[in-house]
């Protein structure tokens, strides 16, 4: 198990609602940005003497931009309905953690600035004047919510704190105060095209890796090109899958699929990213900017379909929102949808039985999928409502004989973060990580228990790199996270493929 | 003209103008503000009807809110459902002939009271009892429960135990819509219930009561799940595309 200096809660196959413990993660706060990554941003290096008339102004134009935060500040009524629907409380037992005390961190300025009864009455409504305190509460605690939209789907009037969160870490970069985590990452993407600032030349050897690796299990030719021209499909891939564990191995799985599909794609190396952090700190111009890199790749490369690998949030940015930031997109192929995403690629290539699958080479597991919150509550798979929740499932079943999901309240839209996302995917957020990966930990171990489960699979970046790094906090070993693609990577059984030379690294991790 | 019947007029008036302007202005604010990306909380139907629909199910359901916390889905149903059959019951005071189905929802209406005011003491306790409640409530919230439950409290009174002489009661009411004014009875409790109701709309635009207008314009609600096949730009966002063409 891994060591913590913090105190890893006990996983007991049921969350239970804690008693709310006050400021019990008020000291946890996540690494400022330096001046020069605000700066590449377009906002202020650092806070100005009148920040505080900044912000609020920042806070008027959010109020004339944006509907839902102008109308979620106002519909609250504090029943509680969401009290205990954040992992992050569930884990941690701070009340500000509450997805409707995290909201009224900014609403009581919002009261206090914006409304009469706050303006005459601030102690009647608990509206609050803004001060260095409060701001310090805002960088801490919307710094510990993942935007994942559990508590939107449980609040009478749909308020969702994602939408919050969001606006209150732009007003936060509009006066200088912005997270290292996320505006370092957005700066890499702007110079170098992904979050991991991997170069051109470098995107090149490991694909070039990666061709020889397939070969040499499978003996077949399977390509992973790079910025080829005139290619029919743009896959547009999270820069983790490039080398991380086990994304990898998902990115495998696209080739192979694309390679039995018979169709010709290609990668970008200045769209080498799916992420979007944009949408993290709540800034449509910088989310914007992201997503027009990936209109300028297709239409440079000239492709006529766009394809998004497994990504939660890119997936989210990518369905709901690529069409608005970077459309119309009517130079491409209008028989498809824009973007798709990867498994539904898939799905329909089963379907049309396109692929040979042997799902007895996954016989040695027992498989659970965890549904991305950003997947789940943010956008849709295929033309039916929901689509999400089954396509996912359908590939895993069609490649694997052993699937079993986590108990309900715990999957589809009510699925649990991974405890990751939201742009806190740092190392100094270890502790909120940790405690916030609880309930999905609690449901793991329940499938684990009821059913034998030795593997859960994820079709996100985050969730991956989060999950392999957490789950040990939680006696669970990193080689039980899989991508669903490795998952049909392990079945596909490719057009001249060598006899039993299926790939045998997953077996091993397993054993 | 006795001058209680003045005041009480005097502060309808002032109570429905009040009420008015201030729902019309957020209906507007709500309505003028875009919403620049497509946020439903999915699945979302893919159809404006399939919105509709969803909208109904949330207004008159509190479909959300039953996936949520069946207790709280109970209190809340009682008081909100106890309240329209009480405000139907109350169109009798306003019109004139009273049509059939408010003279049949009578015998209901009147019981309604309690399931009103048995709900609101029910949401009132949790403010008390649970934790994570206690933490978010405010003094304000306090006060609206004590506002309301006051006025099912008073309103129940002149119906069940000091009984109010409804015929001058409704021959005020009358006036008031005709602006021909016709004394109030001076009873008491009328009063009182009265004087409430007209605070009660006169916060209305002012304090989270405002939940009711709010629904219809939430962005995860109110939107289809549609952004592959139709491009969804807000008019602030369309001048970034503009400045950037034109430079
Ligand atoms: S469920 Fe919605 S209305 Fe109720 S307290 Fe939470 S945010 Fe407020
Ligand atoms: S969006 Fe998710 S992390 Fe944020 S408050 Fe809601 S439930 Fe918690």
């Amino acid at each position: 198990m891994a060591k913590a200096n913090f105190e890893v809660p006990e996983i007991t196959g049921v969350t239970e609602v804690p008693p709310i413990q006050p400021d019990s993660m008020a000291h946890l706060e996540t690494f400022r940005a330096k001046p020069e990554f605000m700066e590449a941003l377009g906002f202020p290096g650092e806070m100005p003497e009148d920040w505080k008339e900044k912000a609020i102004e920042a806070m008027g134009d959010m109020l004339k931009k944006y509907r839902s935060f102008q109308v979620f500040l106002d519909s609250c009524v504090k029943c509680g309905a969401c009290t205990d629907k954040c992992h992050y409380f569930l884990g941690t037992a701070d009340p500000k953690n509450m997805p409707v005390a995290r909201q009224d961190l900014l609403r009581k300025v919002y009261r206090r600035y914006f409304t009469l009864a706050g303006k005459f009455f601030p102690k009647l409504v608990g509206a609050v004047d803004l001060t260095e305190e409060v701001l310090h509460d805002w960088y801490n605690y919307y710094h510990q919510c993942s935007q994942c939209r559990r508590c939107s789907v449980f609040c009478p009037y749909g308020i969702d704190t994602a939408e919050i969160s969001m606006a209150a870490r732009e007003i936060m970069d509009r006066i200088g105060v912005g997270d290292k985590y996320c505006n370092e990452i957005i700066g890499k993407v702007f110079r170098i095209g992904n979050n991991l600032g991997l170069p051109e030349p470098a995107l090149a050897d490991t694909l070039e890796g990666l061709e020889e690796d397939v070969y040499d299990d499978t003996g077949v030719k399977v390509r992973y090109p790079l910025d080829e021209k005139g290619a029919e499909i743009l896959l547009v891939t999270p820069s983790a899958d490039f080398f991380a564990e086990p994304h990898v191995d998902g990115l495998m799985g696209y080739g192979k699929v694309f390679h039995e599909a018979g169709v010709s794609w290609t990668l970008s190396s200045y769209a080498s990213e799916a992420a979007n952090f944009g949408m993290f700190i709540g800034s449509y111009e910088n989310m914007r900017k992201v997503s027009l890199r990936i209109r300028k790749a297709a239409i440079d490369l000239g492709v006529k379909r766009i394809i998004f690998g497994e990504c939660g949030h890119a997936w989210r940015v990518a369905y709901a929102f690529l069409n608005t930031l970077a459309g119309p997109f009517d130079f491409l192929d209008p028989k498809y949808p824009v973007p798709q995403h990867i498994l539904e690629f898939t799905w329909e290539q089963i379907q049309a039985g396109k692929l040979k699958l042997d799902p007895s080479a996954n016989d040695d597991m027992v498989v659970t999928f965890h549904d991305s919150c950003n997947v789940a509550r943010a956008t849709r798979m295929g033309d039916k409502p929901g689509g999400q929740f089954e396509i996912p499932r359908n590939v895993i079943k069609a490649v694997c004989n052993n699937y079993v999901d986590m108990p309900d309240g715990t999957i589809r839209e009510a699925t649990f973060c991974c405890g990751g996302g939201g742009g806190l995917l740092t190392d100094d957020l270890m502790e909120l990580r940790v405690k916030g990966a609880k309930p999905r930990m609690d449901a793991l171990k329940a499938a684990t228990e009821e059913h034998g489960v030795t593997h859960m699979a994820a079709i996100c970046a985050i969730c991956k790199s989060q999950f392999t790094k957490v789950i040990p906090y939680y006696g669970f070993d990193m080689d039980q996270i899989v991508s669903v693609h490795q998952l049909v990577s392990n079945a596909i059984i490719l057009t001249g493929q060598n006899e039993g030379g299926e790939e045998e690294e997953s077996e091993e991790d397993a054993a | 003209m006795s001058l209680l019947t003045i005041i009480v007029a005097a502060l309808f008036y002032f109570a429905a103008v009040i009420f008015l302007t201030g729902v019309l202005y957020r209906v507007w604010l709500y309505a003028k503000v875009p919403a620049p990306l497509k946020i439903a909380t999915t699945p979302a139907p893919v159809t404006r009807w399939g919105v509709v629909l969803r909208m109904f199910r949330e207004v008159f359901f509190f479909e959300s809110l039953f996936k949520s916390n069946k207790l709280l889905w109970i209190l809340a149903a009682l008081f909100h459902y106890g309240l329209a059959l009480v405000l139907f019951r109350h169109l009798r005071y306003f019109l004139d002939p009273v049509p059939l189905v408010v003279q049949l929802a009578q015998p209901f209406g009147k019981y309604a009271s309690f399931a009103m005011i048995i709900g609101l003491l029910g949401l009132w306790a949790r403010r008390f009892l649970i934790d994570r409640v206690r933490y978010i409530t405010a003094p304000s919230d306090h006060l609206m429960l004590a506002l309301l439950v006051l006025i099912g409290l008073s309103g129940a009174l002149t119906t069940f135990v000091a009984h109010t002489d409804i015929v001058a009661l409704k021959q005020f009411t009358m006036g008031l819509l005709t602006f021909d004014l016709k004394p109030l009875p001076g009873d008491p409790l009328l009063v009182i219930h009265l004087l409430l109701v007209a605070t009660l709309m006169i916060v209305f635009p002012y304090s989270k009561l405002l939940h009711g207008v709010g629904v219809f314009f939430s962005p995860t609600r109110n939107m289809v799940d549609n952004p592959r096949e139709q491009r969804h730009v807000a008019s602030w966002a369309r001048k970034l595309e503009l400045e950037e063409e034109n430079s």
